[in-house]
């Protein structure tokens, strides 16, 4: 039997030159997300904006969207976001925050129950008043903000200054370009995208820790390498690990995001870039940086002007 | 590496039967597990029959998450109306009268008594009305729920402190948690959940329950109910209010309360007999019965205002006296609202407000849709998976994928003795496991892969790719073990689920891809004697 490799042995390839395209690509994308978050904006969900989300099903398994969005703009809630989904008569609506505080919110639940209690199935109703989605808001930037923090300890602890501060940038690196998933494609922002930019933390920091363990191990061994040299190598050796896991982490979120159904298919399609990204990042981002910061503390690598020219 | 000793074969084994015999119950549905317990033999000990189930989440079995909040504001409201009346009582008690009558202030009251001795006979009275905060417990801790504060010129301010505030807050919540527990009382198999969060929050959490409305009907009522009379015209001392019959319009009340909701010893809705409509049947205690035939002997041919929350819910005309302690309250109701104001009745009133801060409820059509599409996922996420290790790693594969169902076994199995919640998002979190779980084998692969080419014999290069990885493992696991754990004390609901998924993945990882692994390739080497590595 022929087994499959998906990374040839022995590879010698120069993923250090792939900095002179990586970083000037990932500070392209990390501005355009500042510029757009700016901007535009988030798309954040009731979960942080407050408001109200239904979810009905018509129970002929044919909803009129037209129909269902001139009723629910007569009521007088405001701008109300109407959608289909699912294919068998799923609409969603969307409806904003109510002025006049958290009693104000229930209204809008009570007369969409009323109006179309009849034809359809109420299969999801959230009400989130404004107190509680400023809650959520801070809880989840606290969420975030502390697991940069607690992992900046831990790997504080484990990792020597210039292995920490690299992982670190790594990581952040990849917070950013995970949001900018969020503002370049309008997904929905919520508490779950918290869950998954948390998920992903943990991910992108265990790609770059495979990496940097490596290279811990191969500067013991090789006292006199140049840095450039010792990433590179680190990399090919833990290369075929990389993309085997990369691989299997896929293909679940692939079977999630096809048969996961349509509540966690966002979740799937966040993490499912999230791996890329933090593969991506931990071979093109936070290895190179290493480069720049000087990987044994006093020496940096100087880089001379040319070599990069004579190498191609 | 390769020699094990019996004692801890047998402990590892041991441990992951235990494991998976523990998700057995998870496994049934209320039935099957029923007709589990009843079939294993009685003397067989209790403690060794795997009795606990994974709990569904509501977003997968269907039902209503409402959080409630005490309206602090109305809290106040009442506490200072309370102290106002106390302070008058006081002033009559002691023969004191206050210049301009007792003023209402931010959060408490203020009187004008210039003459210092009335205010010497006056002041022990008033530091009577303010306790000091604390319990049996955590004993005094030198706070008191009220300040008192006189000026030279004779103005005494009582005004509730923040302390006094928040310790009647609390005592609300305590109040208000058995009041929605009489309350929710729907009988039958679903189990609300009443549980307090945070200072001011209730969460009331009811699998099953297709639509709040009624529940929120319930919740959203004070309860506070006075029996008084409508006043004649040309009286003082009344308050206008709205009247229910009359769409709205507001009649005038008289302000004294004949009997309340406290007096109540029981409600009950029924029919009356000759109208056939839906009334309450309720009965005073002794204090009450006297109070209200009293009244209604003096005042005979008048009516009777029934408040229920400051609205006028009836107003009977007083036919005869009512001195037997009982009485009817009836009105334009239809049976659900007598039904709804039976229970109001009988649950007593609540101390203040509550609103609803936020609902999340799921009908149980999505909860079933969503365990399918969830159990799909996991079924194809584990067969790709699968596939793709036996393609790489040949017999290796094969070990890691029986590694791999044991440890989506034992994530069952402890979920189970916890009695975790599962939830959609813990779906995922199991089926993210899947994909990583594998990362610790494919570590210790690719690292025997590479001692042996570096030239060791098979024995020696799987020991060192054990050793070797092993430091990477404990890494890798504690990063994503770092942000799970933010993330349980973080999130609430669904994603505290996924979470709590994500940390148990973690730590049964550590079990199967190592020992469990280590085991079945020791023990694969020694029938095997390969020659060279599978892969």
């Amino acid at each position: 039997m022929r087994l499959i490799r998906l990374w040839p042995e022995n590879s010698h390839f120069d993923f250090m030159r792939l900095r002179r395209y990586s970083f000037p690509l990932s500070a392209l994308i990390s501005v355009a997300t500042a510029i757009v978050l700016m901007t535009v904006g988030l798309n954040f969900g009731i979960d942080f904006k407050g408001g109200t989300l239904m979810e009905i099903q018509a129970k002929s398994g044919q909803a009129n969207v037209a129909q269902i969005r001139q009723t629910a703009e007569s009521f007088g809630f405001g701008d109300v976001e109407v959608q289909e989904f699912g294919g068998t008569g799923e609409v969603s609506l969307r409806f904003p925050i109510q002025s006049g505080g958290e009693a104000a919110q229930t209204a809008v639940v009570q007369k969409a129950r009323d109006t179309f209690g009849n034809d359809y199935d109420f299969r999801r109703v959230e009400t989130v008043g404004p107190r509680v989605s400023g809650e959520l808001v801070q809880s989840g930037t606290i969420g975030i903000v502390l697991s940069v923090i607690a992992v900046l300890f831990y790997l504080w602890f484990r990792f020597e200054r210039e292995l920490a501060v690299a992982s670190i940038i790594g990581t952040l690196h990849d917070i950013v370009l995970t949001i900018g998933f969020f503002v370049i494609t309008r997904h929905e922002f919520n508490m779950t995208s918290i869950a998954a930019i948390l998920t992903i933390v943990g991910y992108s920091l265990n790609e770059t820790v495979v990496v940097f363990d490596r290279t811990r191990e191969l500067m013991r061994r090789y006292k006199a390498m140049p840095a450039e040299e010792l990433l590179n190598l680190s990399i090919n050796t833990t290369m075929s690990r990389t993309i085997m896991t990369a691989t299997t982490t896929a293909l679940s979120l692939l079977a999630l995001v096809l048969f996961g159904g349509q509540a966690i298919q966002g979740f799937a399609q966040v993490m499912l870039y999230g791996v890329v990204i933090c593969t991506y990042s931990a071979i093109c981002i936070s290895s190179p940086m290493l480069i720049y910061i000087g990987l044994r503390g006093s020496e940096t690598v100087k880089v001379p002007e040319g070599r990069a020219a004579a190498a191609e | 590496m390769l020699r094990f000793s019996r004692s801890k074969i047998i402990a590892t084994v041991a441990i992951i039967v235990i494991g998976l015999l523990l998700a057995v119950p998870s496994m049934m549905n209320r039935e099957q597990r029923q007709a589990f317990l009843n079939a294993v033999p009685s003397w067989v000990p209790s403690w060794l029959v795997p009795s606990r189930a994974i709990v569904l989440g509501l977003d997968l079995q269907g039902g209503s998450h409402v959080l409630l909040e005490v309206d602090a504001q109305d809290l106040l409201r009442g506490q200072v109306t309370i102290l106002r009346d106390d302070v008058r009582r006081i002033l009559r008690d002691t023969r004191v009268s206050s210049q301009n009558g007792i003023q209402t202030v931010q959060r408490g009251v203020q009187i004008r008594v210039p003459d210092a001795a009335d205010r010497d006979r006056l002041l022990p009275r008033l530091r009577e009305l303010s306790q000091p905060i604390g319990n049996a417990v955590i004993g005094q801790s030198g706070n008191n729920t009220i300040a008192i504060n006189t000026s030279p010129d004779g103005v005494i301010t009582l005004t509730y402190t923040d302390a006094g505030i928040n310790e009647r807050v609390r005592r609300a919540v305590d109040q208000s948690i058995e009041v929605v527990r009489r309350r929710i009382d729907f009988g039958g198999t679903t189990e609300p959940s009443i549980q307090r969060q945070g200072a001011d929050r209730i969460l009331v959490q009811v699998p099953g329950l297709q639509d709040p409305q009624q529940l929120k009907a319930l919740l959203g009522e004070t309860g506070n109910l006075e029996f008084r009379l409508l006043a004649q015209p040309g009286a003082t001392d009344v308050d206008l209010l709205p009247m229910e019959d009359a769409g709205g319009q507001r009649v005038p009340v008289e302000r004294r309360v004949i009997a309340e909701g406290g007096d109540l010893t029981d409600a009950q809705p029924a029919f009356d007999s000759q109208t056939r409509q839906p009334i309450v049947n309720f009965r005073f205690n002794i204090r009450g019965a006297q109070r209200f035939g009293q009244a209604t002997t003096e005042n005979l041919g008048r009516q009777l205002a029934i408040v229920l929350d400051n609205r006028v819910i009836s107003a009977p005309t007083i036919q005869s006296p009512i001195t037997g302690g009982s009485g009817q309250i009836s009105g334009s109701f239809t049976v659900e609202q007598v039904n709804n104001l039976a229970v109001l009745l009988r649950s007593g009133a609540l101390p203040a407000k509550l609103t609803i801060v936020e609902e999340r409820t799921v009908g149980p059509g999505l909860g079933r849709d969503s365990i399918e599409a969830g159990k799909m996922a996991t079924y194809v996420a584990a067969i790709f998976v699968v596939i793709f290790m036996f393609a790489t790693y040949g017999v290796f594969g094969l070990i890691a994928n029986i590694a791999l169902l044991v440890h989506v076994g034992l994530i069952f199995g402890l979920m189970s003795v916890l009695e975790a919640t599962l939830t959609l998002p813990g779906i995922a979190g199991i089926v993210l496991t899947i994909g990583t779980a594998v990362d610790s084998n494919v570590l210790i692969y690719e690292r025997i892969r590479e001692e042996v080419h570096a030239g060791r014999s098979i024995v020696s290069g799987i020991q060192a790719g054990f050793d070797r990885a092993f430091a990477t493992i404990v890494d890798s696991n504690s990063t994503m073990a770092i942000a799970a754990v933010i993330l349980f004390f973080l999130g609430s609901g669904p994603v505290r689920g996924f979470a709590v998924v994500f940390i148990l993945g973690i730590l049964t990882t550590v079990i199967t891809a190592v020992t469990l692994t280590r085991m079945m390739i020791a023990l694969w080497y020694q029938w095997m004697r390969p020659k060279a590595l599978p892969f």
